[in-house]
């Protein structure tokens, strides 16, 4: 157990900040790093850093919960979890090297291993925060079941700070496989998505499936012995461990060749055995057809349209104009509600204004 | 439609006089059958008694009216009604709830959700069920099988709750540790707010757009909305599933050895324990043959036959070092549910030695298990009544089950001022009231010990958020303030008053 140094708790400071924010009706841009400063709606307002409200204030290997302030660099989480041979199940990405836990857990982004493993909010198992009135409250706690009061806590994930300051959360961590390996199978797209669909019908221990340029690279991770023998099932070439962890860093931190590109990048969420939507432009697919890249110069409405009748949604992810609809828009009577949502934490309206959606 | 006179009386605490009850209930049961059909409607007290109660039996009240309905427009039509009457709706699942959620209010319709109970479409690409929320839990796994598919949560109830029960308390069950809670094994709910409108929390995709109002509604007790479609995440049935049975000689090592495990980085599929008073209970009901000891520990692991084998060596390692004085392994599908059927029957093997047991649910960080367990048997020898233990201690997750006569007078107001006190040990060393059963009627009280004034007001603006009048299940899951000001001033420990800044009544 970590205990931190004290000047690294600066909660009450944040409070007084949000007080006096909620007093004078004036807007906060919630801030860690800024490695997330591109994702969602332009940002407006007074910046509250959040930075430097650091530090693990707890973590027990044996009970598999990690506690730690929000400020806290997303990669100290993962040096103190590796020491004991545990990480964080969801694969963040980071998109930068300061990339802070609250940021995190705000933009509630999930890496490859999320159709296997879970998402941001699956881990989560609960904050402290405060309210748009700089009232600070503690929802879920350090334990793995817990149903007292509403969820509070995985309701943070991914509402992009426009709920509440995080000031702590606690977290599900989980062990580090004995075993990785990837193998590759030279597929087009189309059959890339067929193979997936068999896949994951399969009780292999799977942990990531993703098609790039005529490839379509599965990781297994478990056991030695588990993993051997699912590999053997699987056939496909075997990609050199380096390498395999070069592509999977690279997916998840978007650091691969193919996501260099001028056009606008779009995240396609989809039910995982949705066809190729044929949208122009180039596409990389993800959490075993669940999640697609695609660079596109396409209108948003045709690829809004196309995703949606696929059963699925679409984010503009990076470019294009930021004073724009980013996220998928919501229906009229569910935007009514997240309104309300948001009044009841934040009655002043003052976290991350239009972040999210335009009038939330 | 005009709201009825004296109904908004009829929800609070204070008895209503039968006189006007029966108009009421004459008048809502007019109302619901002109827009649902009269066989949906139920109004004779004989016909209401079958609702009096769910699985917390010591409260019971007829609810003014039962509405079935069959179907979402069905639904719709009965919110309407209430809404515009101004009568509150407790929604109701199968009634295995254990905390009082689904008990009826005197002046409220019950809304039995029962009926609607098909599986609507089976996506075994997308891995996922489109099921009505009257649907049983076993009932999905058991229609997905022939696809080598099942739903992984399994709560010792699921023959007889439903999925919409489930998702309304996040139920639990035995392999959440490595497969997670309810919540995590949806992918979409379809809700009917108390404007009627009928929204999708979720989607078929992996996320949704806005905020996650999907994880919201798991565990809120019916307060926030009814729930009319649930899409569930299937997975593949492992290929291979073996347990291991260890015997301890006392309840700190078996705890101990539990760490051990999961310190040593195998996720077991199901990690139980029982105590000896569950043991002797459960040897008394079937011919399992646990060693009578003083814990028994189940370890289940699955996956792939060598994942398995491998695993298996590893946790019999472990828990031989931890002091286990026997350690017993399945080696045939047959004797690995033979081994569990002691654990799943717990609950009646418990109920056969005792005349009626309370079950608890909270839940703690691990470490403290050997201590919590000191401490329920203290407080059971001050209050004059046995407790047995079964445990979900791979989650930390407790249910003492607490032995008692309700015909003796006071035991049943022993057994809950027994039950609130280890509620508020388990919160003493950072843990929760409930991990699976919920807040209901039954935890009010210790709501107010696990949450401060400014999180309850927290809650009680969330829940304006989406029924501002409170129709929907007025009156559980989240004590009023002025609730927790009175409690408060009965309940002083360590010196410290809970809510000190509450005006006290
Ligand atoms: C023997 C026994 C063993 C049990 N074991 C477990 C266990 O291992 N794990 C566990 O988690 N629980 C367990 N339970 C508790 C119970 O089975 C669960 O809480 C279950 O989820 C309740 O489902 P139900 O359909 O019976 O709901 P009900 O009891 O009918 O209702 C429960 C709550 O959900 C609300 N609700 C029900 N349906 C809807 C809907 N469609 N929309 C909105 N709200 C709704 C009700 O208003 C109520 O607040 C057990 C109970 C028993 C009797």
């Amino acid at each position: 157990m970590t205990r931190p140094a004290p000047e690294k708790d600066i909660a009450e400071a944040l409070a007084g900040e949000v007080e006096q924010a909620f007093r004078d009706r004036a807007a906060l841009c919630i801030r860690g790093s800024g490695s997330k400063d591109f994702l969602g709606r332009e940002p407006a307002g007074r910046k509250l850093d959040v930075s430097r409200h650091r530090g693990v204030i707890s973590y027990e290997p044996t009970e598999l919960v990690l506690t730690a302030r929000s400020g806290t660099r997303l990669s100290e989480i993962r040096d103190v979890l590796a020491d004991q041979g545990q990480m964080l199940a969801f694969e963040p990405p980071a998109f930068g090297d300061e990339a802070t836990l609250g940021g995190t857990i705000a933009a509630g982004l999930s890496g490859p291993r999320r159709p296997y493993a879970g998402s941001a909010r699956d881990f989560v198992l609960g904050v402290t925060m405060l309210n748009g009135q700089g009232e600070s409250g503690r929802f879920g706690g350090e334990v793995i079941k817990n149903v007292a009061g509403y969820d509070v806590s995985r309701l943070m994930a991914g509402a992009m700070g426009t709920l509440g300051v995080l000031l702590d959360v606690s977290l599900k961590v989980l062990p580090r496989p004995e075993a990785e390996r990837t193998r590759v199978f030279k597929l087009s797209a189309a059959a890339a998505l067929e193979k997936l669909t068999t896949l994951g019908r399969l009780p292999i221990p799977l942990s990531g499936a993703a098609w790039m340029e005529g490839r379509l690279y599965v990781r297994l991770s478990g056991s030695a012995s588990g993993v051997s023998a699912a590999e053997r099932e699987l056939i496909g070439e075997p990609l050199a461990e380096k390498e395999a962890a070069g592509f999977w860093t690279g997916l998840r931190e978007h650091r691969l060749d193919f996501f260099a590109d001028d056009r606008p990048l779009w995240r396609l969420g989809l039910p995982p055995a949705a066809p190729e939507l044929g949208l122009d432009g180039k596409g990389l697919i993800d959490w075993g057809g669940g999640q697609r890249w695609l660079f596109s110069a396409l209108p948003a409405e045709t690829i809004r349209d196309r995703a949606a009748a696929a059963g699925g949604h679409a984010t503009l992810f990076r470019g294009g104009d930021r004073r724009e609809a980013i996220f998928h828009p919501l229906s009229q009577a569910m935007l009514a509600l997240h309104q309300r949502v948001k009044a009841a934490l934040d009655p002043a309206g003052i976290f991350n204004p239009g972040r999210l959606y335009e009038g939330l | 439609m005009t709201p009825l006179p004296g109904i908004r009386d009829a929800s609070k605490n204070r008895p209503p006089d039968a006189a006007s009850l029966n108009r009421l209930r004459a008048e809502v049961g007019e109302r619901l059958r002109a827009v649902i059909p009269a066989t949906g409607v139920l109004t004779e007290l004989e016909q209401l008694r079958p609702f009096e109660c769910d699985g917390l039996s010591a409260h019971r009240q007829p609810p003014l009216a039962v509405a079935m309905p069959a179907n979402v427009d069905q639904v719709q039509a009965v919110l309407k009604v209430c809404r515009e009457a101004g009568v509150p709706v407790v929604t109701r699942g199968a009634g295995t709830g254990l905390s009082g959620g689904a008990l009826p209010l005197a002046g409220g319709v019950l809304l039995n959700m029962s009926r609607m109970n098909d599986i609507i479409s089976i996506d075994q690409d997308n891995r996922l069920a489109r099921v009505q929320p009257g649907v049983r839990n076993l009932q999905i796994s058991e229609a997905v099988r022939h696809l080598g598919l099942y739903y992984a949560p399994d709560p010792s109830s699921q023959i007889a709750c439903s999925i919409g029960g489930n998702v309304a308390e996040n139920a639990g069950g035995v392999h959440c540790l490595k497969y997670g809670l309810t919540v995590h094994n949806v992918a979409a709910v379809d809700v009917v707010t108390i404007d009627g409108e009928r929204l999708t929390f979720g989607s078929e995709a992996f996320d949704a757009p806005g905020f996650d109002l999907l994880a919201l509604i798991h565990g809120s007790e019916g307060l926030l909305a009814v729930i009319v479609e649930v899409v569930v995440r299937l997975l593949p049935v492992p290929r291979h599933a073996q347990v291991v049975m260890a015997a301890f000689p006392d309840v700190g090592s078996a705890g101990h050895a539990v760490a051990r495990i999961i310190g040593s980085g195998i996720l077991p599929a199901g990690l139980e324990m029982m105590d000896h008073g569950c043991i002797l209970a459960v040897n008394d009901y079937l011919d399992v043959g646990y060693p009578e000891c003083e814990a028994v520990v189940l370890c289940e692991v699955d996956g792939t036959a060598e994942e398995v084998a491998d695993q298996l060596v590893q946790v019999r390692d472990v828990l031989l070092a931890g002091g286990a004085t026997e350690v017993r392994e399945s080696r045939s599908e047959a004797e690995r549910l033979a081994l569990w059927s002691g654990r799943k029957a717990a609950f009646p093997a418990v109920g056969r030695i005792a005349s009626d047991y309370y079950c608890m649910d909270g839940t703690i960080p691990r470490r403290h298990l050997a201590d919590v367990l000191a401490e329920i048997q203290r407080l059971a020898n001050t209050y004059g009544l046995r407790v047995v233990n079964v445990f979900h201690a791979g989650d930390g997750n407790m249910h003492p089950l607490i032995l008692y006569d309700a015909n003796l007078a006071g035991q049943t107001e022993t057994a809950e001022a027994l039950g609130a006190a280890i509620l508020e040990a388990c919160v003493a060393v950072g843990g929760t009231v409930t991990g699976e059963h919920g807040v209901g009627v039954e935890k009010l009280d210790t709501m107010c010990v696990q949450f401060s004034t400014i999180e309850l007001a927290q809650f009680h603006a969330l829940k304006a958020a989406f029924d501002p009048e409170a129709i929907l299940n007025p009156g559980k899951a989240v004590p009023t303030l002025a609730r927790c000001a009175e409690f408060g001033a009965m309940h002083v420990h360590g010196g410290r008053l809970p809510h000190p800044e509450l005006e006290r009544f």
